[in-house]
């Protein structure tokens, strides 16, 4: 049995007098214990309304969400709000996209970090402070005495996004799920706290939900990726048979959009053509039929199921023309 | 392997503005800068120290009448060597009256201040943490309190409760009440979109300790602006109540509004005795509205970093 084990989530948002809008459209996916695991996708595909989900933190008027989260052989999505919030920053914690604004800006770095031991830990004052700096250290804060007593505006971005790592790791929770953890951070930056994330999540044993749109720093952390296009999950691989063997056509297209070293001089880089659409068009066969240069009559009715390979059973495609394996 | 070994270098240390410097002590800064709001805080430090040192400043002791056989129907002794001021038409000494009357307005404006800040926070909290049915029950009822004129509905709860310092308290705090719980609703409803509640709520903790240790004091700083504007209000409200005779009975007690409806009667022949009760209730109020003025732009997001 996976840590976490999400089936058939489905999340719709609906409004008094509006249409309906389905943003999460029957994704499943699991991560093992100690396990990262990407949810890769460009904006709008579902990735932090998942994660959001998942964590229970969407507003619970105007949302439905249906499926099952099982963490540890227990559904989520049935427990009580307060049952829940036992569980979050003990079991499960979250880092967010953008460090500027997710810390409290007036209250020291310190307390923040306190806070969250108290109340899951029972740690009194004292143990809690001492607790905290160690912490600060561990994310490589310099200096982390001095920097507890210190507020949010007086780090930068990257400084902020360790703290707010510091945060989440605090009580060891057993899953972390990363929204784009370095989406917010100068380029330089991104890789530091991309190094230290992981680095930290491996050390721990805790298993990492990595939320990205960067294909690059899939490759440079997760164990197994699930690609989402239009709420829902089109490809499922572990890392390498990802970027070795993609296999459905949105897989195909990301990949030959990101630039190559090793590509001669000269060469353009394909974009897919078109944008995501606003309703989930699953309903009429693959919603990327549109924007897809293979799809034919095929492609445009029916469900697509989510099928494996002869290669192995682990990689998975919800495509009706998957790339030939060697292109 | 540690965090830092990993990353091959330690993480650069960065430079930063002042040292220790929390949003409140930037805040106060700021404020140390703004010339009006120095000028506001002296009027308001001057105020409050002569309200606390007024058996030392004043002259004489108040309202003694002692000189009562000086003043006739037509005519009221002006500024000599013993009254600086003169005296008012009770035969008490003017200057002294002046002093003792920055007490009750004291009192009076920082105690209603401080019951309608109370009772606006609770109700305030209740409607921006709660949300929901509490929220549209607490603000339909602030609505109707806030479409009755505020003298209007201190006169009326002033007159309700009978005449007395204690009641115009009640009367001025009732008119603010359903200010700052609009305010701080208003401001708590800014904070609950803010990424760090979700952040918060995604680290377990719970509602209450959110909305009161983390969106409370991020809410506060235009409550404390309100809070000393309404100062200003109040001090100049005692006035109105007591000059429409909804003040306190006692006539033993010094108030500036007492002093004005008095001065009505001789207005033609000693308009001093209206001035300067006039001018010591323009200038408090005054000093208050500048100061806060001085705090709501010290405390302006948009003023920092």
């Amino acid at each position: 049995m996976s840590l976490l084990e999400v089936e058939d989530l489905r999340v719709r948002f609906s409004r008094k007098g509006g249409p309906t809008t389905t943003a999460v459209d029957g994704v499943s996916f699991s991560v093992d214990a100690g396990e990262v695991v990407g949810l890769v996708g460009e904006s709008g595909c579902g990735k932090s309304v998942t994660s959001l989900a998942v964590m229970g933190l969407l507003p619970r008027r105007g949302t439905t969400v249906t499926g099952s989260v099982r963490f540890d052989g227990t559904d989520l999505l049935t427990l009580s709000p307060g049952q829940l919030a036992r569980r979050r920053g003990s079991d499960l914690a979250m880092v967010f996209q953008d460090p500027m604004t997710s810390l409290n800006p007036v209250l020291t770095l310190g307390r923040q970090l306190t806070e969250v031991l108290r109340t899951h830990t029972g740690m009194n004052r004292s143990a809690a402070k001492k607790e905290a700096v160690e912490l600060l250290g561990r994310v490589g804060i310099p200096d982390p005495r001095r920097r507890a007593g210190e507020y949010p505006h007086q780090l930068s971005g990257g400084m902020r996004q360790r703290v707010l790592i510091a945060i989440a790791l605090a009580c060891t929770p057993r899953l972390i799920i990363a929204d784009e953890p370095t989406t917010a951070l100068d380029v330089t930056i991104q890789a530091q706290v991309l190094d230290l994330l992981t680095a930290l999540v491996r050390e721990s044993g805790t298993a990492m939900v990595l939320i990205t749109h960067d294909l690059g720093v899939v490759a440079g952390t997760c164990d197994r990726v699930n690609v989402l296009y239009a709420g829902r999950v089109v490809e499922q691989a572990g890392k390498r048979e990802l970027f070795a063997e993609p296999r459905h056509r949105y897989t195909t297209g990301l990949l030959n959009a990101v630039p190559r070293v090793d590509a001669p001089e000269g060469t353009a880089l394909q974009p897919v053509p078109g944008s995501v659409r606003d309703l989930l068009p699953w309903a009429q066969g693959c919603a990327f039929s549109p924007r897809c240069g293979v799809a034919d009559e095929g492609c445009r009715s029916g469900e697509i199921a989510l099928s494996g390979s002869e290669h192995g059973a682990g990689h998975r495609a919800r495509c009706v023309h998957p790339a030939e394996v060697g292109v | 392997m540690s965090a830092v070994d990993v990353l091959g270098t330690p993480a650069p240390a960065e430079a930063t503005g002042e040292a220790g410097a929390g949003p409140w002590l930037s805040a106060w800064r700021r404020l140390r800068r703004n010339p009006s709001g120095i000028v506001g805080a002296v009027i308001v430090l001057v105020f409050v120290l002569v309200a606390i040192a007024a058996p030392l400043l004043a002259p004489y002791r108040p309202a003694t009448s002692e000189w009562f056989g000086e003043v006739t129907p037509t005519t009221v002794p002006g500024p000599s060597d013993e009254h600086l001021l003169g005296l008012d038409s009770f035969g008490s000494d003017l200057l002294t009256q002046l002093i003792y009357g920055a007490r009750s307005s004291l009192v009076i404006g920082v105690v209603s201040t401080a019951i309608g800040l109370a009772a606006g926070a609770v109700l305030g909290i209740l409607a921006g943490g709660i949300g929901g049915k509490v929220d549209t029950i607490v603000m339909r009822v602030v609505d109707v309190l806030l479409s009755i004129p505020a003298l209007l509905l201190a006169v009326s709860v002033a007159a309700l409760l009978g005449r007395g310092s204690f009641s115009i308290m009640l009367a001025i705090s009732a008119a603010q009440v359903p200010i700052f719980a609009r305010l701080l609703r208003a401001s708590l409803l800014a904070q609950r979109g803010q990424d760090y509640v979700v952040a918060l709520r995604s680290l377990g903790l719970r509602q209450r300790r959110i909305v009161v240790g983390h969106m409370l004091p991020n809410s506060l700083g235009p409550v404390l602006v309100q809070a000393t504007l309404t100062l200003a209000t109040a001090v100049i409200e005692v006035a109105a109540l007591s000059f429409l005779g909804l003040g306190d009975p006692n006539p033993a007690v010094a108030e500036w509004g007492r002093m004005l409806v008095t001065a009505q009667d001789r207005l033609d022949q000693a308009p001093h005795l209206a001035l300067y009760p006039g001018i010591a209730i323009a200038i408090t109020a005054l000093g208050f509205t500048l100061l806060g003025e001085a705090l709501r732009e010290a405390l302006d997001p948009r003023s920092s970093r």
